[in-house]
């Protein structure tokens, strides 16, 4: 009677330090969980807070010199005064320029490494280089664009060579979203095109284009984000110091936002009086880009509902 | 003349065996199942016959494959227009993401029939033909995901009847499908073998038994018997055929 009882007890006992445990465990489980919940949380809250931080600087330093005759008028005494008219119209033009450039031609290309080409070395080779393409340093593509737009092809500082330039720094993006945009879509729309006799041109250009077109979209979006922000390319192939006219041809010379900003900080006639103009410049700049992103994203939204997935 | 036939075929992926001296011959009208466990060769032996298998690289095929007495693998050979003549159904039910009419009407479309009322006249019939227009004929315009499972299968078979092809592939058509859409599609093809010769792979004895007229059993690659379907499973002939549809293995 009283071994059972004991017994009992001990076994009670027992069964009382194994449940312990378990909540001991189940605790430590729950406070990593939280360490690495909170710790990814924070994470992502920084990159937002830093975004904010730089949006939020130049706006507030550049907001002031902004007005209708700021972004309608040639920049005059110096580029002290004024506005930056023909920079805004110039990297319009470089972005419109390098587009029309490099999207057919990096859209084509990405048709060609993911429906058409059979796997081989050759295949894999274009897209290695393709790759390296990305990794280049803007500045090299600028020398680059130098040596064979100005002087090779005597295009002189140019529009044109100012976008052909662009153009190549943006096609590996164009290339390598096109094709991860073709790569998602399914193949069973392809064997379905291709079963009822369509040819492989058919299937691309009238099933799978279709469906992938929003992504390869945002491929462009990033690249216009890219193009409209750099200045070394330009630098040696078509942007100007002081140019106070529009462009009349693309062979002409232009001036450019990204540079601009860059002269009115380090090398303008009276970097003190255009500390303000210089934080304007940077404004209209990233909104430029917003309004691109915009524009690109209503771009998207409408081929997605042209293709009826739902 | 069988509608189509096969001479010594073999087919190879790169140095895999996947199909041996296949012999077959199939007459016109008639539905024959192509069954066995899978990886025997039955999906790659259905598309030998629109060539579905050159998508794929390293693909080897010798011997003759003759369709109305044609060898479609000989040089020079249209693949597009063979493919026009011999549609295909496939197991996930793949409609275009575009509406039910132009799903239907693509074949035509890329056919450059641009004739309105032509295209609309063979949407409605090939509709009508899949058991689908009841279904969908007030909502032509919508997108063709809006239909089930069932419908969008039935949608891909009306898709298919639209350039009139004499011959249809269906590669396990009801596999991902319920027993209801199951028994409508089964139902289609007794309807469609009036007009047309269906091959059929199947995973579904039953299915075999109740759709085909022939029935093809495949093992490792190897044709072991094909015969008249109610012969094949009252009197099989061969102890592996009749071991795989007792489902002793498989």
């Amino acid at each position: 009677m009283s071994t059972t009882a004991v017994a009992t007890r001990r076994d009670l006992r027992q069964r009382f330090r194994s449940m312990t445990g378990v909540t001991k465990n189940l605790k430590r489980k729950q406070l990593t969980e939280a360490i690495f919940f909170w710790t990814f949380r924070i994470l992502s809250a920084l990159v937002v807070a830093i975004l904010f931080l730089i949006l939020g600087f130049i706006f507030v330093k550049g907001i002031g010199v902004i007005n209708w005759s700021f972004i309608s008028e040639m920049p005059k005494e110096g580029m002290t005064e004024g506005g930056i008219l023909p920079a805004i119209v110039g990297t319009l033009c470089l972005v419109a320029g390098s587009m029309l450039f490099a999207f057919p031609i990096g859209v084509m290309s990405g048709i060609y490494i993911n429906e058409y080409a059979k796997a081989s070395w050759y295949k894999r080779f274009i897209q290695i280089m393709t790759n390296n393409l990305a990794g280049i340093p803007s500045i090299v593509f600028g020398l680059f664009g130098m040596a064979l737009f100005v002087n090779k092809l005597k295009f002189g500082d140019s529009i044109i060579a100012g976008s052909l330039t662009l153009g190549l720094l943006a096609l590996p993006v164009i290339i390598r979203t096109t094709e991860e945009a073709l790569k998602a879509v399914d193949k069973n729309f392809r064997q379905g095109s291709l079963a009822l006799g369509a040819t492989k041109w058919q299937t691309t250009y009238k099933v799978v284009l279709p469906i992938a077109l929003p992504n390869i979209i945002t491929g462009m979006i990033l690249s216009i984000g890219r193009v409209s922000g750099e200045t070394a390319p330009i630098l040696f192939t078509v942007a100007a110091y002081y140019l106070p006219r529009l462009p009349h041809s693309v062979h002409d010379q232009v001036m450019a936002l990204p540079y601009h900003l860059y002269v009115l900080t380090t090398s303008g006639t009276n970097i003190k009086a255009s500390r303000d103009m210089a934080y304007g410049t940077a404004l209209v700049l990233v909104l430029i880009v917003l309004i691109a992103n915009l524009l690109a994203n209503v771009l998207r939204r409408y081929f997605s509902k042209k293709v009826k997935m739902h | 003349m069988p509608k189509i036939e096969t001479k010594k075929v073999n087919l190879y992926y790169g140095d895999y065996h996947a199909l041996k001296n296949i012999d077959m011959q199939i007459e016109k009208n008639h539905v024959v199942a192509l069954i066995g466990p899978s990886g025997c060769g039955k999906s790659t032996y259905l598309r030998l016959f629109n060539r579905m298998n050159d998508l794929i690289d390293n693909v080897r095929i010798e011997g003759d494959v003759l369709i109305d007495d044609k060898n479609i693998y000989e040089k020079g050979n249209d693949v597009d227009a063979l493919r026009k003549k011999v549609g295909m159904v496939f197991q996930k039910p793949n409609p275009f993401p575009k509406t039910i009419y132009e799903n239907v009407a693509y074949g035509l479309r890329i056919n450059g029939v641009s004739n309105k009322s032509f295209v609309e006249e063979r949407v409605t019939k090939s509709l009508q033909q899949a058991a689908l227009w009841d279904e969908v004929k007030d909502k032509l315009k919508k997108s063709a995901f809006e239909l089930s499972g069932g419908q969008q299968q039935r949608l891909c078979i009306a898709r298919a009847l639209a350039i009139e092809p004499s011959v249809i592939l269906m590669d396990e058509p009801a596999s991902a499908l319920d027993p209801i859409s199951t028994a409508k599609i089964e139902e289609l093809i007794y309807e469609l073998k009036k007009k047309y010769t269906i091959v059929i792979v199947t995973h579904n004895m039953q299915q075999a038994a109740r759709v085909s007229d022939e029935t093809a059993f495949f093992y490792l690659g190897e044709l072991v018997e094909k015969n008249d379907t109610k012969e094949m499973f009252t009197n099989p002939k061969n102890t592996r055929t009749q071991n795989y549809i007792t489902g002793r293995f498989g």
